[in-house]
């Protein structure tokens, strides 16, 4: 039987390692400095890099964590707090429906939210759609690490004649910042690597954009649109591109444990 | 407003009833707590102790479907006016727990200016002084001076428990409830509080609710013996254990039940 559940768990890994394995062999042999230097190449010439597309993905993660994490972690201490009523069952209910909700169609609900109201494909459209995506996820492991906060501690704060609200935010939170780091860092890798919606908001640019107005790239569609053009090059430019992503994936995950395991999670 | 504090009592109780949802935890008791003495509260587990003295700082209220009602005066202020602010009166009446509760995350020091520090007091040398204090007055300073910044969880149970009594003193409340504060806690340490307490009456009036009778007979001047929601018997210490007006209040410390 262990034998059985051995060759399961193995099974399990297999497509870990060998998406990892494939991505490394095709990818790894384009990663150098210009990769993470020059902009991309026109058709016809060779060499280029996916800097632009690099720098996008952090601006696009930075401006969707701007506002995804105060809402996801105020929507998760209401839940904590508050959410044993009506409305706490209603706002948990919609947390998990946005959760599951494809995230094309969240790209097609900012598309007409801000891309049309705006007049065009911009850094800030593609931020707010990664922002709508982190918000769930930010919330909930939010909601379950405040929750593990004991009341005694809760009590003790009330009973130091300090208001709920004040109790809530400079004591029972700061015991959970490690706790909530780690769901924010895990909300970060998942929206790294979202295609789908940032085509219908932040499309991509093959130039430099620092700004938040206009289109930018960013990696997981500089991957896309290379990986579907007829260039040998280009193909080898999106492996690259790809083992990045995985990589900024994994280590941002690996971080996230590490900052989970320096304790102070709530626990007492 | 006038004569409400005619003698020495500096807490007086007046027709005080808690409920959980419908369960009636206590039934109209009416006390007098004397300044700067030792109030122990016994009785058998569920007699309502707890929740009295949860009572008393308004605390009850903040659990889900408890509530009370009636008077409790301190200072010619009935806590339980319309227009009185539950966190105010928190300040004037310090609670510690069943259950060592330091903050997480947080530095002895920081432990003990809490109270402090989130009312607004920053100056780093008032709050040197008081947490100084506090922590000598809960007779913990020798043990931790060398390492105030260690977490408060890094302490053993009976050190934490001292640091809640520090972090409850350093807002200087007149009175300080109890709940059983030894219960979780080694003979050692229980001693060690214990101790505490008789030193602290001096300066703080202390409610100190026990299921332990001999620690109330230790440490206290009066005796409120409770019983499934009523307060069966209230006096002297020294008469309570020996000669009780009650029947049930002998059958309980001697033993009988409970």
């Amino acid at each position: 039987m262990s034998g059985l559940l051995f060759l399961a768990a193995l099974a399990a890994l297999v497509p870990l390692f060998s998406v990892l394995g494939y991505v490394i062999w095709n990818g790894a042999g384009y990663l150098n400095w210009d990769f993470f230097s020059k902009l991309p190449k026109p058709v016809g010439e060779t060499g280029g890099g996916m800097a632009n597309a690099l720098a996008g993905t952090c601006t696009l993660v930075a401006t969707a964590s701007l506002i995804g994490v105060p809402w996801g972690i105020a929507a998760g201490v209401f839940l904590s707090e508050y959410g044993d009523g009506k409305l706490g069952t209603v706002v948990r209910f919609a947390t998990d429906m946005l959760a599951s909700v494809p995230s094309i169609v969240i790209g097609l609900f900012v598309y007409t939210l801000v891309v049309v109201p705006m007049g065009g494909f911009s850094a800030m459209a593609g931020g707010v759609a990664l922002a709508i995506i982190m918000i769930p996820i930010v919330a909930r492991s939010t909601e379950e690490i405040v929750r593990l906060v004991p009341v005694h501690i809760r009590e003790a704060g009330l009973a130091l004649g300090v208001s709920r609200w004040k109790v809530i935010l400079r004591i029972v939170l700061r015991g959970c910042v490690s706790g909530i780091t780690t769901g924010v860092m895990l909300a970060v890798a998942r929206v790294a690597g979202e295609t789908a919606p940032l085509l219908l908001t932040s499309l991509n640019n093959q130039y430099w954009n620092l700004g938040v107005t206009g289109p930018i790239a960013s990696l997981p569609v500089q991957i896309y649109s290379y990986a579907i053009s007829p260039f040998d090059e280009w193909h080898g430019l999106a492996w690259a591109g790809a083992l990045l992503l995985v990589l900024m994936v994994f280590v941002v995950n690996v971080l996230a444990r590490l900052v989970f395991g320096t304790g102070g999670s709530g626990r007492d | 407003m006038t004569a409400q504090n005619s003698n020495s009592a500096v807490l007086q109780i007046r027709q005080l009833d808690a409920w959980f949802g419908q369960q009636h935890a206590v039934h109209g008791v009416s006390l007098e707590i004397e300044a700067k003495t030792v109030t122990a509260i016994i009785g058998p587990s569920g007699c309502g102790k707890s929740t009295f003295i949860r009572c008393l700082n308004r605390l009850h209220e903040e659990v889900p479907s408890a509530r009370a009602s009636g008077q409790v005066w301190l200072e010619n202020q009935d806590i339980y006016a319309s227009d009185v602010d539950p966190v105010r009166i928190r300040r004037k009446i310090g609670m510690v727990f069943q259950k060592p509760n330091p903050f997480p995350a947080m530095s002895i020091f920081d432990n003990v200016a809490a109270g402090l520090k989130l009312s607004g007091i920053r100056r780093r040398s008032v709050l040197r002084e008081v947490v100084e204090r506090s922590l000598r007055n809960a007779a913990l300073w020798e043990e931790v001076k060398d390492k105030l910044t260690a977490p408060g969880t890094s302490l053993s149970g009976g050190q934490q428990q001292r640091l809640c009594i520090a972090r409850a003193l350093a807002v200087q409340p007149p009175v300080l409830l109890m709940d059983e504060p030894t219960s979780a806690l080694d003979p050692i340490s229980t001693a060690k509080i214990e101790e505490l307490i008789q030193g602290l009456k001096r300066e703080v009036t202390i409610v100190i609710v026990t299921h332990n009778m001999q620690q109330a007979a230790r440490i206290s001047d009066k005796t409120a013996f409770f019983l499934m929601g009523d307060l069966v018997e209230y006096g002297d210490t020294s008469t309570v254990f020996t000669v009780p007006k009650e029947e049930r209040t002998e059958r309980y410390i001697t033993g009988k039940f409970g």
